[in-house]
């Protein structure tokens, strides 16, 4: 990976309204390598929206977002190359095979080998032996992996997870938080959000919680999960 | 330039691939293209019109609904499990993706023309081996023109909840002017009227191509963009 001295992502000012409704209100995040950033907020709280602005899939209405130093926007297409995102819905194409999927995801990032690629990413996530199957004969859990793989099959510097745990069996998130952790130590970034903390405690570098547009708190994660599980509540609830 | 032109390629590639694989816009626009030309067929009364006064309204209406129909199932696919999200991450220029899309949009419809120009002259009992050149020329001037302007619509109606319903009322009046290009230059053909009783109708086609084309392509980054 090349090396880059500041922060992988650095986001400041970030703010959205859908028409009258003001979603996010002036947010900053800045993650450097080996950072792993977990969203916490109630539902509703803006924590996808603010992973699509983060990912360059929309605009913000006031703000910017560096990725690497460049500036997402519609008109940078190459802003985009170090990024890698989960969502909700798996951007996979039913017609075609997982596998398929994967090495598209690969060649639409301009890897050099995007079989090969796409066979990495796939073994990674455990699905080396289902690459041949249709996305829509899969278990949640089991797309949830494929598209994982989707994300990581270019290798991103950053990646943002929305849910990323939804649908996991236990043997499958540990899976995932021990890839995580790999690519965490290798100099990967990392925005993850969540309702599951418990699931993402042991990856946080820093835990932030979002309401009503703003960080409620943003901390380094420190102490037990138990410890900050009440704090979180006491702040849910005020 | 050269990068725009393999990932607009990729993108065309995925679609073609994905629908040989489902078969569903293909299969569906064809069987609607069969049923408007047995429908036209035996709705007209053959001591009152001709089959070669029809040929060329029967001819385009089919040509137009069918492209409809292959058109709106090409974005359909796009909008299953927010596939079109995964486009949009990816850093092509949105030039190149417009391409790729508009490539594969033009070869699923120029392959329902394709099957639906044999049914035509099968149910119309018209000749076409003097003139078979000028349909097909004009149908690749006016196909190309109105599945620009669908494919930047498609793209739009992609995001909305009623994505089948809003591409044939957005598409439909700007498919006026090369319908009516291509129906007038089809019935001067099929009555072997000189090429000079064409030329302005062919520019027409050629003008909307160029002026469509370029206009699809700067808007669609505006229409992709949240």
């Amino acid at each position: 990976m090349p090396s880059f001295d500041g922060p992988i992502l650095d986001a400041v000012g970030l703010q959205r309204s859908f028409g009258a409704l003001r979603v996010l209100r002036g947010v900053d995040v800045r993650v450097g390598a080996g950072e792993a950033l977990v969203v916490l907020g109630p539902n509703g709280a803006g924590k996808t929206t603010l992973l699509r602005l983060l990912a360059g899939l929309a605009r913000p209405s006031a703000g910017e977002v560096r990725v690497l130093g460049r500036r997402l926007a519609p008109s940078a297409p190459d802003a985009r190359r170090p990024v890698g995102f989960v969502s909700h819905q798996s951007m996979l194409y039913d017609d075609l095979t997982v596998r398929e999927n994967v090495v598209l995801a690969a060649r639409l990032y301009g890897t050099a080998a995007p079989a090969a690629a796409a066979r990495r990413a796939l073994e990674a996530v455990g699905l080396a032996d289902r690459g041949d199957e249709q996305p829509r004969r899969l278990s949640r859990g089991l797309l949830q992996r494929a598209s994982i793989a989707r994300a990581l099959a270019h290798e991103p510097r950053l990646l943002l997870l929305d849910e990323p745990f939804t649908g996991l069996d236990v043997p499958s998130a540990e899976r995932l938080r021990a890839l995580l952790g790999e690519r965490l130590a290798a100099g990967l970034a990392l925005v993850l959000a969540t309702h599951h903390l418990e699931e993402a405690w042991p990856l946080a570098s820093r835990v932030a919680v979002l309401a009503g547009g703003r960080w409620a708190l943003e901390e380094p994660r420190a102490g037990d999960l138990a410890q900050f599980l009440l704090r979180y509540r006491a702040l849910a609830d005020a | 330039m050269r990068d725009a032109a393999r990932l607009a390629l990729v993108v065309a590639a995925k679609d073609i691939r994905a629908e040989l694989r489902s078969r569903t816009a293909l299969l569906s626009a064809t069987v609607f293209a069969a049923l408007v030309l047995v429908i036209f067929n035996f709705a007209r009364d053959p001591t009152a019109l001709s089959a070669t006064d029809l040929a060329p309204s029967a001819l385009w209406v089919t040509f137009a609904f069918a492209a409809m129909v292959a058109m709106n199932r090409a974005f359909t696919v796009e909008r299953e499990n927010g596939a079109f999200d995964g486009l949009l991450l990816a850093p092509i220029p949105r030039g190149a993706l417009f391409a790729g899309k508009l490539l594969a949009n033009l070869a699923f419809v120029g392959a329902v023309e394709a099957v639906a120009l044999p049914l035509f002259v099968l149910f119309f009992n018209v000749d076409l081996s003097r003139v078979l050149g000028g349909i097909v020329g004009t149908a690749v001037l006016a196909t190309i023109g109105f599945v620009a302007v669908g494919t930047v619509f498609g793209a739009m109606a992609v995001r909305t909840r009623f994505a089948e319903l809003l591409l044939p009322v957005l598409l439909l009046p700007f498919m006026v002017p090369p319908l009516v290009g291509a129906v007038q230059v089809t019935s001067r053909l099929l009555a072997d009227r000189p090429l000079s009783e064409m030329l302005g109708w062919l520019r027409i086609l050629a003008a909307y191509d160029l002026v469509f084309v370029t206009l699809a392509t700067l808007v669609f980054a505006f229409v992709v963009d949240e």
